[in-house]
C-alpha cells in the first residue's frame, strides 16, 4: 500500500497556500479571493442548513445585508439615538450588534416556520428576502437605492485594514474559523442530532432529541455566518447599496452550496470559488456573444444547477476528493474510542416485579375502524412480555399507543405511575422508555458508533457552543465509550466503524437495540426484533434479552416468530381484531382454543 | 380616501386578485400532483404576455426558438429512451411530435401576417408557442428526478426560474410592454366605471376555475390527476403513469400562466422579470390555502389583490413588503395548529 498523507498535513498545506497567496498574486486575484471567502461563509451556512439539515433558505443574502447595513449605519451615522450611542463608530461593536440582531430575526422567522413541513421555511425566506430588499431600497435613513457611503475600514490593534491584501487575511481567518466551528459542531452530540434531521426526525425524537431546536440552531448559525460575511463586505467595499442583498443573490448563494457539495463543509469553498470565477468569466463573455448587456450568466447557472442535481447530486466536492485520492492517498480519519472514559451515570432501575407500564382499556378508532378495542396489558420490571397475534390484529397500533407515537381515542396508558397519553415520544423517552422500529430507522451514511451514540443523546448536556469550541470532549468521550459498550454488548463490535447502511437488515435491527440501550432505559419496546435474523443471531438476541431481564429491565416484544417467543418470554398477550383474546404463560396460551382458532383458522 | 377611490381600489384589487387566484390554483395543483413548488409559474405569465406583445408588434417571438430547442431536447431524451428500450419504431412519432410541431409553429409565425391578425388569433398563436413549454419543461427538468425530495425539487424549480428569467431578458430585452385590452368598452355601474378588461379578467378567471372543476370532477384525466395527488404509488399501481400526470399538470399550469399573462398585460406593464413577483403573489395566496385547499387559495388571492391595491394607495413604497408580510399571520396560525413531527419525503 502507498503511504497515505495525514489529513492534518493536507489541511496545513492548504492554509500555507492561503497564507502566501496575496504575496504572489496580483491585486485583481486577491480581490477575487476576498469575494470567494465572503461568499464561502454564506455558502457554509447553507451547507449546514441544506446539505446537512435538509432545510433551505433563499434569504441568506438578506442576512448578509442585515450585517452590512447594521455596521454601515452604526459606523457612518453622525447622530445615533442615545440608547445606541455606545455602539457608534466601532466596526467591532457594530458586528456584535449585527449578530444579535440576526439572532433575533432568524429566531422569529424560525419560530414561524420551523414547526411546519420543510417547504415553508424556503418560502418564508423568499418573502423575507424580498421584503428586506425592498425596505433597504425605500427607507430614507438607509440611503435608498444609492445606499450609504464613507464606511470606515476595520482596524485591528490600531492598524487599519484598507488594502485588499490587508482585508484578505481577516476574511480568510473568518472563513477558516467558520469551517472549523462547523466541522467541530457536526462531530459532536449536538452535531449528531443535526445530522439526524435529514431523514431521521421520528427516530431522533424517540431518542429524546428536540428536533425543532436543532433546526433552529442551524438556521440561526447559517444566518450568523451570513451576517458576519456582510459585515466584512461593508468594510471591504466601504459602501453599501441594496443590490447585493436581493433575492437573486440569495439564490446564487444556494447554487454555490449545491454546486460545491452541500453535504460537506469544504463544498462551500469549492462552490463559492467555482461560481465566482465562472460569473466573472461569463459576465465578460456572454454580453459579447449575445451583443447586448445583461445578466445572462444566470441562464448558464440555472442550467448548471439542474445538471448538477440530475447527474451529481452530491456536488463537486466528493468528485474532487475521489479524484485527489486516486493520485495522493489521504488517510481516513477514524474516531478513537477512549475505553477509559468515565462511565455515564445510570438510572436506578425499579425493583424487579414493580409495575412499569400499564395500559388500561385502550381504544383507538380510525374513523369507522376499531384498531384497538378495550386493550389492557402491563409490563413489570424484570419480565419479558410478548404481544402476539395474526397480521392486522392491531399489535403495531397498540405499540404506537404505549410509545407515544399515537394518542388513544380513550383509555389510559401509565408509565412508572404517570399518564403518558398525549405526551410526545421525546418526553416519554426521557422517562426511561426506549424503543426500536419495525421498519428500521437509522442514518445509513453515519457509522454504527455514531448511530448508537444518538441513543445516548439524553445522557449528555453539552450544547452548541461548547461543541463548536471543543469544550465538550470529556463528555463526548463518555458518550462514545457508552455507545461502544452497547455495540459490543449486542455483538456488533467488529462493525463499529462501518457505515450503518452497509449492515445486513438483521444487524441493523440489532443496532437499533444497541441504540435503545444506550439511552439507559428501564423499559424496552422492541418491534419485531428477530425478523431477518439467522438462527445463531436469534439465539444471541435471546441471550441478550435474558441478560437484560436478569438486570431488572422490562421488555415488551411484538413478534411473529413463535419459536423465538415461546422459549424466551415470561408472559404472552394475544390479540385478534384489535382485542385481547388470551393472556398468560407461553405454554398455557399455546393450548388456548381461542388462540389456536385465531392462528389456524378453526371456525367454531 | 373617499368612497369613490375605495371603489376603484377595490375593483383593481379584485381584478388582480382574480389573476392571482388562477396562479394560486395552478401552484396548488402542481404541488399536489408532482410535489414541485413551481417557482417558474410567473415566467409563463411573462412569456405569455411578452410573446403576445411581440406578435402584436409584428416581431417574430424568440420564444419560438426556445420551443424548438426544448422540442429537440425532449426528442433526444425520448428518442434515446426508446432506443435503449429497443422500441425504435417509436422514433418517428417522437420526432414528429417534439420537432415537427415546433417547426410547424415556427412556419406559421413566419408565414402569417402577424400584425393583421385579430387579437384572438394572436392569443391563440401565443398559446401554441408558450403552453407546450410546460410539459417539455417537466420532461427535461423534473421527470428524471421525479422521486427526489421536495427540497431538491424546489431547488431545481428555482434554478429553472433563474434560467428562464435570463432567457427572457435575451428574448425580449429589458423593455416593458403592454398589450391591447381585450375590450375597450366601459360600463357605468352607479358611481363606478367598470372597464371591459376588468369584466374579461373576472369572467375568464371564473370560467377557467369552473372548467378546471369540471375537468377534475368529470373527466378521466382529471380524476387520474386527483388520484395521483392523493397517492402517487397507488395511482401508478392503478395504471396512471406518473410521467403523464406530471406532463398534464405542467400543461395546465403553463396554460393558466399564459392566460394570466394575456389577462394582466393590458393592466400592468410586463417586463422580462415581472413574472416572478406576480407568481409569488399567487404563492402567498396558495400558502394561505396551505398548498392544499383550492377555495382557501382563491380566497387568499382576492385578499392579496385587495391588500396590494389599498396599500399602493396608502403606502406605495411598502406595497410589496405589505403583501409578503401577509403570510406571517398565516404561518403563525399554521404553526400553532401543527404539532406533529413528520419525516420529510
Amino acid at each position: 500500500m502507498k503511504p497515505a498523507l495525514s489529513p492534518r498535513l493536507v489541511m496545513a498545506a492548504f492554509v500555507a497556500l492561503l497564507a502566501v497567496a496575496p504575496l504572489v498574486l496580483s491585486a485583481f486575484y486577491v480581490t477575487l479571493l476576498n469575494y470567494i471567502g465572503l461568499y464561502a461563509m454564506v455558502a457554509l451556512g447553507l451547507v449546514l442548513l441544506t446539505g446537512v439539515g435538509g432545510l433551505t433558505s433563499f434569504g441568506q443574502a438578506a442576512f448578509v445585508g442585515l450585517g452590512a447595513y447594521t455596521t454601515a449605519l452604526l459606523t457612518t451615522s453622525a447622530e445615533l439615538p442615545g440608547w445606541l450611542a455606545w455602539a457608534g463608530g466601532s466596526p467591532w461593536l457594530a458586528l456584535l450588534v449585527g449578530l444579535v440582531l440576526t439572532v433575533v430575526v432568524a429566531f422569529l422567522i424560525g419560530k414561524l416556520t420551523l414547526r411546519l413541513s420543510g417547504h415553508y421555511l424556503p418560502l418564508a425566506t423568499i418573502a423575507w428576502g424580498l421584503s428586506l430588499y425592498f425596505l433597504f431600497g425605500t427607507m430614507g435613513f438607509l440611503g435608498g437605492h444609492t445606499g450609504l457611503t464613507g464606511i470606515p475600514p476595520i482596524s485591528l490593534f490600531g492598524y487599519e485594514l484598507r488594502q485588499g491584501e490587508e482585508v484578505y487575511y481577516l476574511v480568510w481567518l473568518f472563513v477558516l474559523a467558520g469551517v472549523l466551528t462547523t466541522s467541530n459542531l457536526l462531530d459532536s452530540r449536538e452535531g449528531r442530532a443535526i445530522r439526524a434531521l435529514k431523514g431521521g426526525m421520528v427516530m431522533a425524537e424517540a431518542m429524546g432529541v428536540d428536533t425543532a431546536r436543532s433546526r433552529m440552531v442551524i438556521f440561526i448559525l447559517a444566518a450568523l455566518l451570513a451576517c458576519a460575511s456582510g459585515w466584512l463586505y461593508a468594510h471591504m467595499q466601504r459602501f453599501v447599496n441594496p443590490t447585493p442583498f436581493g433575492l437573486h443573490i440569495g439564490i446564487e448563494y444556494l447554487f454555490m452550496a449545491v454546486v460545491g457539495g452541500a453535504a460537506h463543509v469544504w463544498g462551500a469553498l469549492v462552490g463559492a470559488g467555482v461560481i465566482t470565477v465562472l460569473k466573472q468569466w461569463l459576465q465578460d463573455l456572454l454580453p459579447k456573444l449575445f451583443g447586448t448587456s445583461g445578466n445572462f450568466e444566470v441562464i448558464f447557472f440555472g442550467v448548471l444547477m439542474v445538471l448538477v442535481l440530475h447527474k451529481a447530486r452530491g456536488g463537486l466536492w466528493p468528485i474532487l476528493v475521489s479524484g485527489f485520492k486516486r493520485f495522493i492517498p489521504v488517510a481516513a480519519q477514524r474516531r478513537a474510542v477512549d475505553r477509559d472514559a468515565l462511565a455515564l451515570p445510570r438510572r436506578e432501575l425499579p425493583a424487579a416485579g414493580s409495575l412499569l407500564l400499564e395500559a388500561k382499556a385502550v381504544t383507538r378508532r380510525f374513523g369507522g375502524l376499531l384498531a384497538n378495542n378495550n386493550m389492557s396489558l402491563e409490563v413489570r420490571a424484570g419480565e419479558i412480555l410478548a404481544l402476539i397475534g395474526p397480521n392486522g390484529a392491531g399489535k403495531s397500533t397498540m405499540f404506537n399507543q404505549v410509545s407515544g407515537v399515537d394518542t388513544p381515542t380513550s383509555g389510559e396508558v401509565r408509565f412508572l405511575g404517570e399518564s403518558v397519553v398525549g405526551k410526545g415520544s421525546r418526553a416519554i423517552a426521557r422517562m426511561g422508555m426506549s424503543r426500536t422500529f419495525q421498519h428500521v430507522r437509522l442514518l445509513p451514511t453515519m457509522s454504527v458508533l455514531e448511530n448508537v451514540a444518538i441513543g445516548a443523546h439524553m445522557r449528555g448536556t453539552s450544547g452548541v457552543l461548547s461543541a463548536a469550541w471543543r469544550m465538550d470532549r470529556a463528555e463526548e468521550a463518555r458518550l462514545l465509550a457508552e455507545a461502544a459498550r452497547q455495540i459490543e454488548r449486542v455483538g456488533l463490535g467488529e462493525h463499529m466503524f462501518d457505515e450503518a447502511g452497509s449492515l445486513a437488515l438483521g444487524q441493523q435491527r440489532i443496532l437499533e437495540i444497541a441504540r435503545a440501550l444506550a439511552s439507559d432505559p428501564c423499559l424496552l419496546l422492541l418491534d419485531e426484533p428477530a425478523a431477518g435474523l439467522r438462527y445463531k443471531e436469534k439465539e444471541a438476541l435471546g441471550d441478550l434479552l435474558r441478560k437484560l431481564r436478569g438486570e431488572g429491565m422490562g421488555v415488551l416484544l411484538v413478534e411473529h416468530d413463535m419459536d423465538f417467543v415461546m422459549g424466551l418470554v415470561d408472559r404472552v398477550v394475544v390479540m385478534e381484531f384489535g382485542e385481547k383474546i388470551a393472556e398468560g404463560l407461553p405454554e398455557d396460551v399455546q393450548r388456548d382454543p381461542a388462540v389456536l382458532a385465531a392462528y389456524l383458522g378453526g371456525e367454531d | 380616501m373617499d368612497f369613490q377611490i375605495a371603489l376603484i381600489l377595490g375593483q383593481d384589487g379584485i381584478t388582480n386578485g382574480a389573476i392571482y387566484a388562477l396562479l394560486a390554483l395552478a401552484l396548488v395543483l402542481v404541488f399536489a400532483v408532482t410535489r414541485v413548488i413551481f417557482i417558474p409559474q410567473g415566467e409563463f405569465v411573462a412569456y405569455g404576455a411578452l410573446t403576445l406583445a411581440m406578435i402584436g408588434n409584428g416581431v417574430f417571438p424568440a420564444t419560438a426558438w426556445l420551443l424548438l430547442g426544448a422540442g429537440v431536447a425532449v426528442a433526444a431524451l425520448d428518442g434515446l429512451g426508446a432506443l435503449r428500450a429497443g422500441q425504435a419504431r417509436k422514433l418517428p412519432s417522437v420526432f414528429a411530435v417534439n420537432i415537427g410541431y415546433p417547426l410547424a409553429v415556427l412556419a406559421l409565425l413566419r408565414l402569417l401576417p402577424l400584425t393583421e391578425l385579430g387579437l384572438a388569433v394572436q392569443i391563440l398563436l401565443t398559446m401554441l408557442v408558450v403552453v407546450p413549454l410546460g410539459p417539455m419543461m417537466y420532461r427535461i427538468v423534473f421527470q428524471p428526478i421525479a422521486e427526489a425530495t421536495v427540497l431538491v425539487l424546489l431547488i431545481v424549480s428555482v434554478a429553472s426560474h433563474v434560467a428562464m428569467v435570463g432567457l427572457g431578458l435575451l428574448f425580449f430585452g429589458a423593455e416593458g410592454y403592454r398589450t391591447p385590452p381585450l375590450s375597450d368598452a366601459s360600463f357605468e355601474v352607479g358611481p363606478l366605471t367598470v372597464s371591459g378588461q376588468t369584466i374579461w379578467v373576472i369572467a375568464a378567471s371564473v370560467v377557467l376555475i369552473v372548467a378546471l372543476a369540471l375537468f377534475f370532477g368529470r373527466t378521466i384525466y382529471g380524476k387520474a390527476l386527483r388520484a395521483t395527488a392523493i397517492n402517487r404509488n397507488g395511482a401508478r399501481l392503478m395504471g396512471i403513469p406518473p410521467a403523464l400526470a406530471g406532463k398534464l399538470t405542467f400543461l395546465l399550469a403553463a396554460l393558466i400562466g399564459v392566460l394570466s399573462g394575456v389577462l394582466i398585460s393590458p393592466i400592468t406593464t410586463i417586463y422580462y422579470d415581472s413574472g416572478f413577483l406576480i407568481g409569488l403573489k399567487g404563492f402567498v395566496a396558495a400558502i394561505i390555502g396551505g398548498l392544499a385547499s383550492y377555495p382557501l387559495a382563491a380566497f387568499g388571492a382576492v385578499l392579496v389583490g385587495l391588500l396590494e391595491s389599498f396599500s399602493s394607495f396608502w403606502a406605495s413604497a411598502y406595497k410589496e413588503v405589505l403583501v409578503f408580510t401577509l403570510i406571517i399571520p398565516v404561518l403563525v396560525w399554521r404553526s400553532l395548529t401543527s404539532h406533529h413531527v413528520e419525516e420529510e419525503e
